[in-house]
């Protein structure tokens, strides 16, 4: 099987949807001409023309909302925020427009549009560029929101997410794109809301997605070595959420910590925290924990950046905390 | 003069005069928004209408005059101030006025209300509730319509009060820019909520911001139908034909508050009631009319006919069930295609 990239995975997806559906367009800043900040569009303009690979000016409040107006006109465009920091500035267009017309309309006009781009922090980009923002499309019912840890789960997320009838927000991370695993050439999709379980484990489970699930592996190994058998079981989806495969989970090793970027307060770990307590209270062993980074904005210095980020030692400490040997 | 070129001005009208017989149905249009829009604040101050309402009387020439330059394909994308426009494009007074009472026959199901009224049969594309973020909408039905080659425009619609958002300004650089069949509509009503035009913009007629990005620009008079019908018709022809956006700011008045909540205790006095005797679009076009050789038994059969629409919408309203809240989940996420 081959293995890609996962900014090649992504292109990837692109690549099949628009080859199989004219109506699918990319548009973005800097994603024709320069082939994406991070490259993941690279070569899509000379395959597709401009009329499908579209240039933006700096300007996401209007290329958000015209995406929505496309979506509802008949295309499905796929709008790239060059950092998901910037959407900030198209948030009404994303919430009050694209969640929320299908409703306000009884069902007279779908969106089919994805906003997808980097997500959280990467390295040393300080307050203003290292924003999470899963809590914030997660908490809003219309949106389908989507975050892949590996090349595999990129490609096939990313084709569902183009196809599906409703705006997917898709988070992708900039320290993640030059990450290798293995792509078949085959065509394949992934359904939305299916957990998966990235290492099994039979003592506690790390419920986390996206970038941290390598930081969850890692933390895995480092109990593993102490005797404690960690599985890590990577969302993949937000909304929809798969409560079957947390419930089983929990059911399975009765101690859970749930792993998350961005802040602690009213994070989506939150509400998989509240989840497992109110349908799973008596299998639980031990209070579930979060990890998630701290409660403070970005700073830009190494060695305040290392102490808010969630790192493999803090998830490990976390496990050992519900383990009762802390 | 400005150091760059300057868009040059919007050309004559494609369209014809029109005759006593073309302007008859026009003028019905007119006091048929007018009659249900009364009925709805009737309804209003009945309680059956709750929530917001933000009524067009004052300004019914301007939706009823873009509409008879339109074609049928042709979409609408407006902001609050919208049950007018819907009933002008095409929506049945019966269904705008059930949906004002949050019911099951609505146009939108009774899951809009009074701002959000959608009826895709007639592509009215929907009211909005955030002032300016429709323009973008807008645009974006244009990007559709012109890479699907429809050969159709979108009309996106936003007040004076819009016109100093942020979106509306995205809008106008992005649709100059790509060259989309949008023609953006602001109806400069005076007053942004209660602030009058003058207090909200050192620049007064808006259409002039559209000169910032190139775009081709006209102010006009919205209070004859006649003229809003001949200057819309050639600003909607120039973006059909793929020219581009144009902007046209609209001169209308609205004869009542923001919304129904607002006594409009900001307008100067005696204002109110001089626009009224000098600028009220269904008197105009009833003068008109008289002069092309309309009788007192025409105006009366139309005002009868009127009469028994308005009246017939509020009961209909009335008279409809509510929404079934077994639906209340049924358009969170629209279901696969199969």
């Amino acid at each position: 099987m081959p293995v890609i990239t996962m900014r090649e995975a992504l292109r990837q997806a692109m690549q099949e949807e628009m080859r199989r559906d004219p109506t699918v367009f990319l548009m973005g800043e800097e994603v024709a001409n320069s082939d994406g900040a991070y490259k993941v569009s690279q070569g899509m303009l000379d395959e597709f023309g401009p009329d499908r690979v579209v240039d933006t000016p700096i300007a996401e409040n209007g290329f958000a909302g015209l995406g929505v107006g496309a979506a509802m006109a008949g295309m499905r465009p796929i709008i790239e925020f060059m950092t998901f920091n910037f959407s900030l500035v198209a948030y009404d267009q994303v919430i009050n427009g694209a969640a929320k017309v299908y409703q306000m309309s009884a069902g007279q006009y779908r969106c089919p549009i994805v906003f997808r781009g980097p997500n959280g922090h990467a390295e040393n980009l300080a307050a203003q560029h290292s924003t999470s923002a899963d809590s914030l499309y997660a908490h809003f019912p219309g949106l389908k929101v989507v975050s892949p840890s590996t090349p595999y789960d990129a490609t096939g997320l990313l084709k569902t997410a183009i196809r599906d009838d409703n705006p997917v927000i898709f988070f992708e991370s900039e320290l993640m794109y030059a990450h290798k695993g293995e792509v078949p050439d085959a065509e394949y999709l992934i359904p939305f809301g299916q957990a998966e379980l990235k290492r099994d484990g039979t003592d506690v489970t790390l419920i986390t997605w996206g970038k941290p699930v390598h930081t969850c592996l890692a933390a895995a190994a480092q109990l593993e070595a102490e005797g404690i058998s960690a599985q890590v079981l990577d969302l993949r989806t937000l909304r929809p959420l798969d409560h079957d495969a947390i419930f089983n989970a929990v059911a399975k090793t009765h101690r859970a910590v749930v792993v998350q970027e961005g802040h602690l307060f009213a994070g989506v770990g939150a509400e998989i925290s509240a989840r497992i307590m109110e349908s799973a209270f008596d299998l639980l062993d031990a209070p579930v924990l979060r990890v998630t980074n701290r409660d403070v904005p970005q700073p830009y210095a190494t060695n305040l950046e290392k102490l808010v980020v969630i790192d493999s030692a803090r998830v490990a400490a976390a496990a050992r905390t519900v383990m009762g040997r802390s | 003069m400005p150091d760059f070129p300057l868009p040059p001005p919007l050309p004559a009208s494609p369209l014809p005069d029109l005759d006593k017989a073309g302007l008859l149905p026009l003028w019905e249009q007119m006091l048929t928004i007018r009659r249900v829009e009364e009925m709805a604040a009737k309804a209003y101050t009945e309680r059956k209408i709750l929530g917001f309402c933000h009524l067009y009387i004052g300004q019914e020439s301007v939706a009823v005059g873009a509409a008879a330059a339109c074609r049928p394909e042709d979409r609408w994308v407006t902001g609050y101030r919208e049950h007018g426009q819907a009933m002008a494009k095409g929506v049945p007074p019966r269904a705008m006025m059930a949906e004002l009472f949050g019911k099951r026959t609505g146009a939108a199901h009774g899951l809009g209300g009074s701002m959000h009224i959608f009826d895709q049969s007639v592509h009215f594309m929907g009211g909005y509730g955030i002032v300016g973020a429709q323009c973008a909408l807008g645009t974006g039905v244009a990007w559709s319509l012109k890479h699907l080659r429809t050969g159709a425009v979108c009309l996106t619609w936003f007040g004076d009060g819009a016109a100093n958002q942020g979106a509306f300004f995205e809008s106008m650089c992005l649709a100059q820019l790509y060259r989309l069949p949008v023609v953006f509509v602001c109806e400069n009503n005076l007053y942004a909520m209660g602030t009058s035009v003058e207090r909200s913009s050192a620049l007064t007629d808006m259409s002039l911001r559209g000169l910032g990005v190139g775009m081709m620009r006209e102010q006009i008079d919205g209070f004859d139908v006649e003229n809003v019908r001949h200057r819309m018709g050639a600003a909607i022809e120039y973006a059909r034909a793929g020219q581009g956006p144009v902007i046209v700011e609209v001169v209308t008045y609205r004869h009542r508050g923001h919304s129904m909540s607002d006594p409009a205790k900001y307008r100067k006095p005696g204002e109110l009631e001089e626009k009224k005797k000098s600028s009220d679009p269904t008197v105009i076009t009833e003068l008109r009319l008289r002069e092309l050789g309309a009788t007192e038994a025409e105006l009366a059969a139309i005002r009868e006919r009127v009469e028994v629409v308005a009246k017939d919408a509020y009961e209909f309203a009335d008279a409809s069930p509510p929404p079934d809240p077994a639906d209340l989940y049924r358009y969170t996420y629209a279901p696969a295609r199969t």
